[in-house]
């Protein structure tokens, strides 16, 4: 009993130490230029889906719930987000050309048609992340208006 | 008692969850060397590669770097054909190389940026075939396909390739062959003769 009591201990101390562990937090005060919104005429409703749904990780900026400020999970979705950010970074979107954002936007409407994005692990918390077919056609619409306007 | 048992099964969980992501963190770091290694082994053999080429270009004015990519490219296609996810997952990883090396250095000021344009997009969609199941790998052959269609157009080809379609697969995708005979790489064994030669490109 005195063994797993010290274990505990030891693990405790461990879980606390890892708390002060700095991260690099995905937070951004400004709007860039090259914004997906700013250079789109974006209807609204797509606007505050994409923004629910897509900009946590796709985006200079994330809305943090406070569990994801805490270790070990904040590591877990710094990693995700920086993956998402290599992938697609709305914010930065005017930087990309005709030729890549065509791509970027075919890869957009595969992804939500086949229901891989946003992820399962996303949707689990963010219940209001996820898309109700009527939600879905329109995102969809539009953006495939959008790919065919380049 | 119950308190110490619920907070030791607590930490546990913790402890594992960490070792888990520790594993994770090892991981890359293992396959990151073996990236860089190989990258490594590659550029190696490319040093040869390179002295070659530039008599070769000397020569005839032919794009070497071009050949090999159209090389790869029809590796990969070929593996899509056969259905080989496997296949198609290396070549993609083969062909993302050879493209990322593509010299484009002896091309005027607007095809340069019209090339590095295509390398970026064509080079994604090779990482994402390298690490994809096959209807994922046979999505991105598509935006590929057009890549390199309009690479060829710039940089040109020393021998015959045929432009072929097909107009089922996603409102119709084209491809690259090197014979005119149509062996479809987007459905493979399940509809191998759909499609037709639009275009001959010399």
């Amino acid at each position: 009993m005195k063994i797993v009591k010290i274990i505990a201990l030891v693990l405790l101390v461990a879980l606390v130490g890892i708390q002060f562990v700095p991260t690099t937090r995905n937070q951004s005060n400004t709007v860039l230029e090259t914004d997906f919104m700013l250079v789109n005429n974006v209807p609204e409703t797509v606007q505050k889906k994409l923004e629910v749904s897509c900009y946590d990780c796709h985006s200079n900026n994330t809305q943090y719930p406070w569990y994801n400020k805490v270790q070990p999970i904040a590591w877990f979705l710094e990693d995700h987000i920086k993956e998402g950010k290599a992938e697609l970074n709305f914010n930065e979107w005017d930087s990309l050309s005709n030729r890549r954002k065509k791509s970027k936007l075919r890869s957009i409407i595969k992804q939500i048609e086949s229901g891989e994005m946003p992820l399962d692990s996303y949707t689990l918390i963010h219940k209001d992340a996820k898309f109700s077919k009527k939600e879905m056609n329109e995102i969809i619409n539009f953006i495939t208006i959008l790919k065919d306007s380049l | 008692m119950k308190i110490l048992k619920t907070t030791t099964e607590i930490l546990a969980m913790a402890f594992l969850a960490l070792t888990v992501m520790s594993c994770k963190d090892i991981k890359k770091e293992n396959s990151n060397t073996k990236g860089s290694h190989s990258e490594m082994n590659h550029n190696n053999s490319d040093g040869h590669h390179n002295s070659d080429k530039k008599e070769m270009v000397m020569d005839n004015n032919q794009d070497d770097d071009a050949v090999m990519i159209l090389n790869d490219y029809f590796n990969l296609k070929n593996a899509l054909v056969s259905d080989d996810e496997a296949k198609a997952k290396e070549y993609g990883g083969v062909l993302k190389q050879s493209i990322s090396k593509l010299d484009i250095s002896k091309y005027n000021k607007q095809e340069q940026e019209e090339l590095s344009d295509i390398i970026e997009d064509a080079v994604e969609h090779a990482e994402h075939i390298s690490e994809s199941p096959m209807p994922h790998q046979r999505e991105h052959f598509k935006i590929l396909s057009k890549d390199i269609i309009d690479m060829v157009a710039i940089t040109g080809t020393t021998t015959k390739l045929y432009e072929q379609f097909c107009p089922m697969y996603d409102g119709g995708s084209a491809w690259l062959s090197m014979s005119n005979e149509v062996k479809n790489p987007y459905y493979g064994n399940k509809m191998l003769k759909c499609g037709k030669v639009q275009r001959e490109i010399n």
